[in-house]
């Protein structure tokens, strides 16, 4: 078990290595730093004292390994545009962020998994049929257009729900909440839906296809000759069993949600690191998306390796294979 | 004499499909003593397994039955199956490697089944699951290992004793030892027959080598195309076959005494119909070597165990 | 001894009703014939959704196409705008003009009707750019990695990997970020298009190549191709020449489907504001303008374009879906 463990961690250390080095040749070769920094008006000595001073001329393997170890200090330069730390402009606006992601995966997950087993159980059923259709829809729809529909039905033509940003948030330490206050969560539902939805459809017809591949098997026709009823046929054997695949590509997609807030904060105006990074983008502040990169890119190689970890966990006939292989 | 412990009259069984209802099986009736082994016999497709399904109410849709009448004891249990499936009637099937969940331990799903249906607690359900391994020859310090652990022909051993373990009046067996080595499948069906005689419970077997038939049952029916066309003793169809599809199988089977290298085994020639496109009259008239005008027009009835024309009132109608 | 069953067999599931039951048909002769008659335009007549979504895409690519013949006017010439028509409700006659239009008008008085159409062009021909692109550095790269092998096909695959761990939409943004970083200021606006086509495309190539790989290594090993290289055929030659033909059917799938994620990528970039730009927009943009002018009640400048990406996307999304059903069971 060590050794597959060994080989997996070495295997995510080297892609996020590469991940690095993308972030780092952007940094330091888009665009022109010491310009960016000190402006075009610059005498040639500010900019050869500033090339000096940030080890410009030093060879590249060099200021990689530098960059590399800034950013485990959680140093990522200064920001073109604002001039301040990017490491304190990400932080203040990660846990609008995480919340959001974190409430819209929960949202995907819980109501994929319901409405996948409904689907599947009640299969050839006319609300089934409805509910396959519109998720049809709703897995061809861009995300922004969903969002941009949700609030001209909820805030414009129903005024019940707010359209852009947070709402009133509470300070707790370092973490600004709006889980708190009743105007946070409302702000909270439509983005949530937005960026969970297409999440929501993906589990959804997922779980619904698994569930229906381990219904067709042989030890589901068994169990029901063994006089097992119905519902102990689906929920002691069929689900188990359809949630071990489900959870390996469920982690993978939840890991782009993350990826995929900087759509719907963009639509609902949400002042998280997703909307930093698209200002980023237009604005060319290169520290600012060469850290979001760095970011991001790390999240997935982890949600990759934790996924991995997982399935391994749950299906015992993987994890004797690899035990017995050696990996 | 006593009531049989299983009536089956007239089933019939019907797959609507798009363009036809194709006729799976059609007025099957046979009856089954308590404790006897009856083997069911036929081709792939000839609708053996489809028998077993129905009596288990067990039928993929859109499969149903569309008529007869199936009895357990003189209760009737077409379309009730479910009061009495697993508890009275236990069901085994071919593949062991499938017909167990593999996340789940040995033990989990033989205390599951027995907790069902005998209403013990966990502890006395752990220990009945015990015995049970040790009835069908399982190690029972193994009961919490997973299915992959085991090797196919202990599987199916697991599989017995997971359909014994409510104490059924009758085990359908549907091809239990097709999946598995040759070697192994004497021991698999020895170990049925033996427990069931013990217990005495009723075993339907269903099965396309006659080998099997003649070393395990006690009566046998053979089946062609969705009908019953011949009933009887296994001891005395084997020597004495009547329906000419009967004579063609046994005909068919190689006897080691008999044949040497140069003996070329007769076949019966052409193939069984499809569903879709099943003859006029008799089913089976286009490959029969004794056929009459009137097999092309009607089908014989079942009667004293065999349903042909050349057997009984028919035959002198013919001419 | 033996007579042949009673009744004819049965007809096989997929011929038409109404079709003769000889099976000594004449064989059609031409290519076209031969091509409607096939079960494939078979299937595609039978399926209303797959004839729906067709006509729909067949629609909307005609009027990009036609654009200037179609549209009413040229919303993008300064010359024949009019500010007083600006805010002009769909259908009502406008108070200070007169002039009264299909869709109404935004805020510089453009003709709604006309910007959608050449929205769509602009959507349109970004999407199929970016799937050329893609098909043709994917095709490319799979051909190369599944007939050269060795180290050259572990780097092309490891690559492919790397980039399949991050959804394709952010790989785009980044290249997007990238090119844009490197063009000076002034050139931005004009040079969009191409890099927004770059990155959709950079980003989408990944699918055709594993595909096309796939089938070249099993290609490989097929006769004809020990036959061309006993011949004494160059590499080159065999793989463009001889394996490629026979790798292209699952292309057509994944070039269907690319074209609805390329034309979604586009427009979620373009509403972002890291697309097509004002000058010259495409439906994303216009939604981007649209959402602006939503809570001021001129609620026509958001949903005409946004109903147009709708029927694009769904459109474009349903036909692939059929036709990945349709010819996936025959290609394996």
């Amino acid at each position: 078990m060590v050794i597959i463990l060994a080989r997996r961690i070495a295997q995510a250390v080297l892609v996020l290595l590469l991940v690095a080095l993308i972030s780092f040749a952007i940094f330091r070769f888009v665009g022109n730093p010491v310009e960016n920094i000190l402006g075009q008006e610059a005498t040639v000595q500010d900019r050869n004292e500033m090339i000096e001073r940030m080890g410009l001329n030093d060879p590249i393997p060099v200021q990689y390994a530098r960059f590399v170890w800034d950013a485990l200090h959680f140093d990522f330069g200064i920001s073109y545009r604002t001039a301040e730390p990017v490491a304190e402009l990400i932080a203040s606006r990660l846990p609008a962020t995480l919340e959001l992601a974190f409430i819209s995966a929960l949202f995907a997950l819980v109501a994929g998994i319901l409405l996948g087993i409904f689907t599947a159980i009640s299969r050839g059923r006319f609300l089934a049929g409805l509910v396959m259709t519109t998720s049809l829809v709703g897995v061809s729809l861009p995300t922004f257009l969903i969002g941009v529909l949700l609030i001209w039905l909820f805030a414009v033509e129903l005024g019940v729900l707010p359209s852009f940003g947070r709402g009133d948030t509470v300070r707790l330490g370092f973490w600004e909440t709006g889980l708190l206050t009743a105007s946070g969560l409302k702000s909270l539902i439509l983005p949530a839906i937005t960026l969970g939805l297409y999440q929501m459809t993906l589990i959804m017809r997922l779980v619904r296809s698994e569930m229906l591949e381990v219904l067709r098997q042989d030890f589901i026709k068994f169990a029901r000759a063994r006089g097992l009823p119905e519902r102990m046929v689906l929920l002691r054997h069929a689900l188990r069993n359809t949630l071990v695949p489900v959870t390996t590509v469920a982690g993978l997609q939840l890991g782009s949600i993350v990826a995929f807030a900087i759509i719907t904060e963009t639509v609902f105006q949400w002042p998280g690191v997703g909307l930093m990074f698209i200002n980023a983008v237009y604005f060319v502040d290169i520290p600012v998306m060469s850290a979001y990169l760095l970011l991001v890119g790390t999240l997935f190689v982890l949600i990759n390796f934790i996924v991995d970890l997982l399935y391994l966990a749950i299906d015992p006939r993987i994890r004797d294979r690899n035990l017995r292989g050696g990996g | 004499m006593t009531a049989p412990l299983l009536e089956v009259s007239d089933l019939s069984v019907e797959f609507p499909q798009r363009r036809q209802r194709l006729q799976a099986l059609d007025r099957i009736s046979f009856t089954l003593e308590a404790g006897e082994v009856l083997g069911f016999v036929g081709e792939s497709g000839a609708g053996k397994s489809l028998t077993g399904a129905a009596i288990m109410g067990l039928l993929e849709p859109p499969g149903r039955i569309t008529g007869g009448r199936i009895t357990l004891q003189g209760q009737r249990i077409d379309g009730q199956a479910e009061s009495v499936r697993g508890r009275r009637i236990g069901m085994i099937f071919q593949d062991p490697l499938t017909s167990l969940n593999p996340l789940r331990t040995v033990g989990d799903q033989l205390v599951e089944t027995i907790q069902l249906h005998l209403g013990m607690d966990a502890g006395a359900a752990a220990q009945r699951a015990g015995e049970l391994l040790d009835e069908v020859g399982i190690d029972r310090g193994r009961i919490g290992a997973y299915p992959h652990e085991f090797s196919g022909g202990m599987r199916q051993r697991i599989v017995i004793a997971l359909a014994l373990a409510p104490e059924p009046e009758l085990i359908i067996a549907d091809e239990p030892t097709t999946a598995l080595d040759v070697s192994i499948q004497a021991q698999v069906l020895a170990l049925l027959r033996r427990l069931c005689k013990e217990r005495g419970a009723a075993v339907i077997l269903i099965t396309h080598d006659m080998g099997v038939i003649a070393e395990t049952t006690d009566r046998v029916a053979v089946l062609y195309a969705g009908r019953l066309v011949e009933t009887g003793r296994t001891a005395e169809v084997i020597a004495a076959p009547r329906h000419p599809y009967t004579k063609g199988l046994m005909a068919a089977t190689p006897n080691l005494d008999l044949v040497s290298v140069d003996t070329v085994l007769p076949q019966i020639p052409g193939s069984m119909p499809s569903l879709a496109a099943l003859p006029l009259g008799c089913r089976f008239h286009p490959r029969c070597g004794d056929v009459m005008p009137v097999c092309r027009r009607t089908a014989a009835p079942f009667i004293d165990g065999v349903a042909c024309h050349l057997y009984g009132a028919q035959t002198q109608e013919a001419g | 001894m033996t007579s042949p069953p009673v009744r004819p067999p049965e007809k096989p599931a997929g011929a038409p009703e109404s079709a003769p039951m000889s099976v000594s048909a004449s064989i059609p002769a031409s290519r076209l014939q031969r091509a409607l008659a096939s079960d494939f335009v078979y299937d595609f007549t039978r399926a209303p959704i797959a004839i729906i979504a067709g006509l729909v895409v067949l629609f909307l690519f005609l009027v990009a196409i036609l654009a200037p013949l179609v549209a009413p006017t040229n919303p993008f010439d300064p010359a024949s705008l009019n500010l007083m028509n600006g805010f002009t409700p769909p259908m009502q006659a406008n108070m200070f003009t007169g002039e009264s239009f299909v869709m109404g008008t935004d805020d510089q008085g453009r003709d709604l009707l006309s910007a959608i159409i050449y929205g769509l062009r602009v959507s349109l021909f970004v999407g199929v750019m970016s799937v050329l692109l893609a098909m043709g550095l994917g095709v490319s790269l799979g051909l190369i990695a599944g007939y050269v092998g060795g180290w050259l096909d572990n780097l092309i695959m490891r690559i492919a990997d790397i980039q399949l761990t991050f959804p394709s939409i952010l790989i785009a943004m980044l290249i997007f970020g990238v090119l844009r970083g490197i063009i000076p200021p002034d050139l931005r606006d004009e040079m969009a298009i191409f890099v927004l086509i770059t990155a959709i495309g950079l980003s989408e190539w990944v699918p055709f190549a594993r595909t096309v790989r796939a089938t070249t290594l099993v290609e490989k090993e097929k006769e004809y191709v020990q036959a061309a290289r006993l011949i004494g055929l160059g590499r080159h030659q065999i793989m463009w020449r001889h394996i490629l033909p026979n790798v292209l059917g699952p292309v057509l799938v994944i070039a269907t489907i690319t074209l609805a994620l390329a034309i979604i990528a586009e427009a979620t970039l373009s509403f972002l504001g890291v697309g097509a730009p004002a000058t010259e927009p495409s439906l994303g943009t216009l939604i981007r303008i649209g959402q602006d002018f939503l809570f001021s009640g001129e609620w026509w400048i958001l949903t005409f374009p946004a109903i147009t990406l709708l029927a694009l996307a769904l459109s474009v999304n349903l036909l692939g879906d059929w036709l990945k059903d349709t010819l996936n069971p025959r290609l394996k």
